[in-house]
């Protein structure tokens, strides 16, 4: 999956990388003209010093202050002007919030309907899509650089993000403030997809589950992890009133399979040591009907 | 004490006599009692190698880590471990007191006196310096070394997510560390301003002096920043108090806005020094003066005030508004100006001369060709939409490493094939020296320039392994393989070195012709520096006739000057004997700051005064230092 800020499907990541490639080709300019004078500067004089047609404050003045500055002018101008439009509130614009957590990302909807998720993130396609961040425990930072620059996610903070999809897909991101242990295994996946198959998704994950599970909630799992419509309520972990239409586990540290869940259960740590979630022993037979109901969890 | 100035112009005193008056204790004694600033610097530069050599270390052992996707070399806690160590070393243990070395070694030499203005304090500078970082690396001998990343951002360092004692080796040693760096600016600022021999007014001083000043005017703004900062962060996780804790109305971003008011000027302190050393060695070989003194005393200065203007654009992605952002994104693209300057100076130096071709020559231009890219790359970094993209990336892992690496440590190692043999009376190798310079600098490109690359594809800073599929595995491997080739460029070096104290030719007094007063003197220089302090009559003293001295060194004193043109004061100032209060002092310290770290009241009480009666002692005789 690719992650390049420079293959942007965006109008945010199309700004910056915009910006980028101005930036690099007058730097690649500006650094050539300056090594070959320093060529140039060194190789003169091999008969011998010999007196300059250009007087050292010509050099000076010319090279240090006169060009820089009219660059730093154009720069300042481009700058400006993508800082503008990265930043320009949106009309219309789909609404949610993202709570970083050591080592995963909560996600919440307030509209159409309230729904929670965690580590996946739809977006419908072509709309501007506002995201409010911030943190229970330490700084994170929320990055998909296929759609828009980076911003930090801060206790006792509410952040803004503004960012857009143009083509369906997903996207992949991860955590870009150092955090603990696992800031390497705390990723997160944009799905764009159209407009009706997005309300359908918040539709289907607002709604209570149907069952509740026995085993769930009279092992530890429910003081860590709510399954609305059941007594489980923890808010430390994850929701997981929907976890098997979900692509990943552990944000995206594994692929959402019944045996990586056995797995996950079992013990947490092999797949993410450092994790926050401890091993959970329990006889095969319990984890066996815990997965299985786990993944009717749709 | 003081005694009054000899008349000048009187004949040189004997050298038999003059040694009699400067002796030095031999051995471990001499090791724990010397206050000879040249001592001193060289031991600031051979220790601060030694934690050079250990980041060095952590970093390769990181890069094999990330050698491949999904490797388990390290686990995620060595990793965290390392990296926070090898920043850590990196800029409070190698650069900033390295150049210190190179600033202890050679400021007296060059401003043409026979010590710092305050040797005691110098020596005492020094052993708070080692003591600070032994303390810092005593928590990697017990297993308990720092992992919240050189820079231990709240809440992640706080107590309530970083509960061991790791974190206080971290606060309790930056704080301890930055007593050094003070005192030692402090230092600096007053031997420049009484120190400099008769007739060395301000516009005749060496640039690297100059650089020296800047630097040292830099750190006293700049120090107490980090001081309080970490200092509340220890008073959070000691005491219990609320300065950063968000849940009890203490602010996150506040320790962010106190850490890089010091860690963005932090380097330009270390560029500046890094700069003057440049401004040295370029004219040497180019055989002409530097062109433009005036422009470049201007840029180092006007670096170091703009440089106070720039720390936010480390925290662009914390969500403070754009308006405030872009005064600070402005600020950043100007430092470019001054930097633009300084470059062109030198070019145009090398323009006017004939180059002679050697090592010290050799990094220079490594450093130029380096770390203009760096600069480029800042700017845009410092471009706001941009600095989204790539802050916290591997983009800005190459960017500061071009900077840090290319324009600190590539001078450095031009100022060690410069000035060692000085030092040492030992010419280093020409042969080895080239191949250490084309290793190193082959290394570095390789390393480095695929982290641009890597972090424009994604790859965020700190992390310690990556899945395949990502399309970040070649780029990588190649990382590591040039961080293996820059290693082995560095070891030649010492190699070079270690050959050098038996087998190099004798260097004499001013081997590379060039025109400061350090290379007036033999090589090694003697502990009175000068026979008879010279009078300077302009900004080469070396390439123009010598005057008369001033002041022999038949008493263990040195002249004093003062205001802008350096004119003969009447007094003159003794230096002082050997003697154990600083180490004692610096010792003193120490146990404080162990008791804190143990949070043992006893300990630190026990500390206090330890250090309390040195510097009683210390200060009962006073009549070694300036007054």
């Amino acid at each position: 999956m690719d992650t390049n800020s420079l293959t942007p499907h965006g109008p945010d990541a199309a700004h910056i990388s915009g910006l980028f490639w101005l930036m690099v080709t007058m730097g690649t300019v500006i650094y050539i003209v300056t090594m070959t004078a320093l060529v140039v500067a060194l190789f003169r004089g091999r008969q011998g010093a010999r007196p300059s047609r250009f007087s050292d404050n010509a050099f000076i003045v010319g090279g240090g202050v006169v060009v820089p500055t009219l660059v730093l002018f154009v720069l300042a101008f481009a700058t400006v002007r993508a800082t503008n439009k990265v930043t320009a509130p949106r009309r219309d614009a789909v609404r949610l919030e993202v709570v970083g957590y050591q080592y995963w990302w909560r996600v919440e909807y307030h509209t159409p309907v309230r729904a929670t998720t965690a580590n996946e993130v739809h977006i419908p396609v072509g709309r501007p899509v506002d995201i409010t961040l911030t943190s229970v425990d330490v700084n994170h930072s929320f990055w998909i650089p296929e759609l828009a620059g980076k911003v930090d996610t801060i206790p006792g903070q509410r952040n803004l993000l503004h960012l857009q999809a143009d083509k369906a897909g997903t996207y992949r991101g991860q955590c870009a403030e150092f955090c603990g242990l696992q800031h390497t295994h705390m990723a997160m996946l944009v799905i764009a997809e159209p407009q009706a198959d997005f309300d359908r998704w918040v539709r289907t994950q607002a709604r209570p589950a149907a069952a509740g599970s026995a085993v769930f909630e009279h092992q530890s799992c429910a003081g860590c992890h709510t399954i609305r419509g059941t007594s489980a309520d923890g808010t430390l972990g994850p929701d997981l009133t929907h976890l098997a239409g979900r692509r990943t586990l552990g944000a995206v540290t594994a692929p959402n399979t019944a045996q990586n869940l056995a797995k996950w259960i079992h013990n947490a740590q092999d797949f993410k040591p450092g994790s926050l979630m401890p091993p959970v022993p329990m006889d095969p037979a319990e984890l066996d009907a815990l997965v299985a109901y786990l993944e009717t969890l749709e | 004490m003081t005694t009054t100035l000899e008349p000048a112009g009187q004949a040189e005193p004997a050298e038999e006599q003059v040694e009699v008056v400067w002796h030095d204790a031999p051995g471990l004694v001499g090791f724990l009692t010397s206050v000879d600033h040249k001592r001193i610097g060289m031991r600031y530069i051979s220790t601060a190698f030694v934690f050079f050599f250990l980041a060095g270390v952590q970093a390769l052992v990181m890069r094999v880590q990330l050698a491949g996707p999904n490797e388990s070399v390290l686990s995620p806690r060595t990793y965290n471990e390392l990296f926070t160590m090898h920043g850590t070393s990196m800029i409070f243990l190698f650069n900033t007191p390295v150049l210190a070395g190179f600033g202890n070694y050679l400021l007296p030499l060059q401003l043409g006196t026979r010590d710092m203005a305050f040797p005691r304090l110098n020596a005492f500078s020094y052993w708070v310096f080692a003591l600070a970082g032994t303390f810092m690396y005593l928590g990697e001998f017990i297993g308990r070394a720092p992992d919240a990343g050189w820079f231990a951002y709240v809440p992640l360092s706080a107590r309530a997510f970083s509960p061991g004692v790791n974190l206080d080796f971290w606060g309790l040693g930056v704080i301890f560390v930055g007593v050094s760096t003070t005192v030692g600016a402090v230092n600096f600022i007053v031997t420049i301003f009484k120190m400099r021999a008769p007739g060395m007014s301000l516009s005749r001083m060496p640039v690297f002096s100059w650089s020296i000043l800047v630097m040292a005017f830099m750190v006293l703004f700049a120090v107490p920043a980090l001081t309080v900062g970490t200092a509340l962060l220890e008073a959070d996780r000691l005491f219990g108090t609320a300065f950063y804790d968000p849940s009890r109305g203490g602010d996150v971003l506040l320790y962010q806005h106190l850490f890089w008011f010091w860690g963005h000027p932090e380097v330009y302190i270390l560029l500046v020094p890094a700069m003057g050393m440049i401004s040295m060695i370029v004219p040497t070989f180019a055989r002409a003066r530097l062109a433009g003194y005036v422009w470049v005393v201007t840029s180092l200065v006007g670096i170091g005030f703009v440089s106070f203007g720039l720390w936010v654009h480390h925290m662009f992605a914390t969500g403070i508004p754009p308006q405030a952002l872009g005064f600070f994104s402005a600020a950043s693209m100007t430092i470019s100006i001054p930097s633009g300057t300084l470059i062109f100076a030198w070019i145009a130096t090398l323009w006017r001369g004939s180059v002679r071709w050697s090592t010290p020559l050799l990094f220079c231009l490594g450093f130029a060709s380096i770390f203009v890219m760096g600069g480029i790359t800042g700017v845009m970094v410092a471009a706001l939409p941009f600095d989204l993209q790539a802050h916290d990336t591997y983009f800005v892992v190459a960017h500061f490493h071009y900077v840090l690496v290319g324009g600190v440590v590539f001078p450095i190692f031009a100022g060690l094939y410069f000035w060692l043999p000085k030092m040492t009376g030992r010419l280093l190798s020409e042969g080895l020296g080239t191949w250490s310079f084309w290793t190193m600098f082959t290394g570095f490109h390789l390393g480095f320039f695929p982290q641009h690359i890597l972090g424009l594809m994604g790859m965020p800073r700190r992390v310690y392994t990556y899945d395949a599929g990502l399309g970040w595995d070649t780029l990588n491997l190649l990382s590591t393989i040039g961080g293996f080739l820059f290693g082995l460029g560095t070891l030649l070096t010492v190699v070079n070195i270690v050959r050098s104290r038996k087998r190099g030719a004798p260097a004499g007094p001013n081997p590379w012709e060039a025109d400061s007063l350090e290379w007036s003197v033999p090589s090694p220089a003697p502990h009175y520096n000068f026979l008879t302090v010279p009078v300077v009559d302009g900004r080469h003293p070396l390439w123009s006739v010598p005057a008369g001295g001033a002041s022999g060194a038949l008493q263990r004193a040195t002249p004093l000057t003062a205001g802008l043109e350096a004119e003969p004061e009447p007094e003159i100032m003794e230096v002082p004997e050997e003697t154990y209060v600083p180490f004692l002092t610096a010792v003193g310290l120490a146990i404080v700051v162990v008791g804190l770290l143990v949070e043992q009241a006893v300990v630190g009480v026990v500390g206090l005064v330890v250090a309390l009666a040195a510097l009683g002692v210390w200060l009962w005789r006073t009549d070694g230092d300036l007054q």
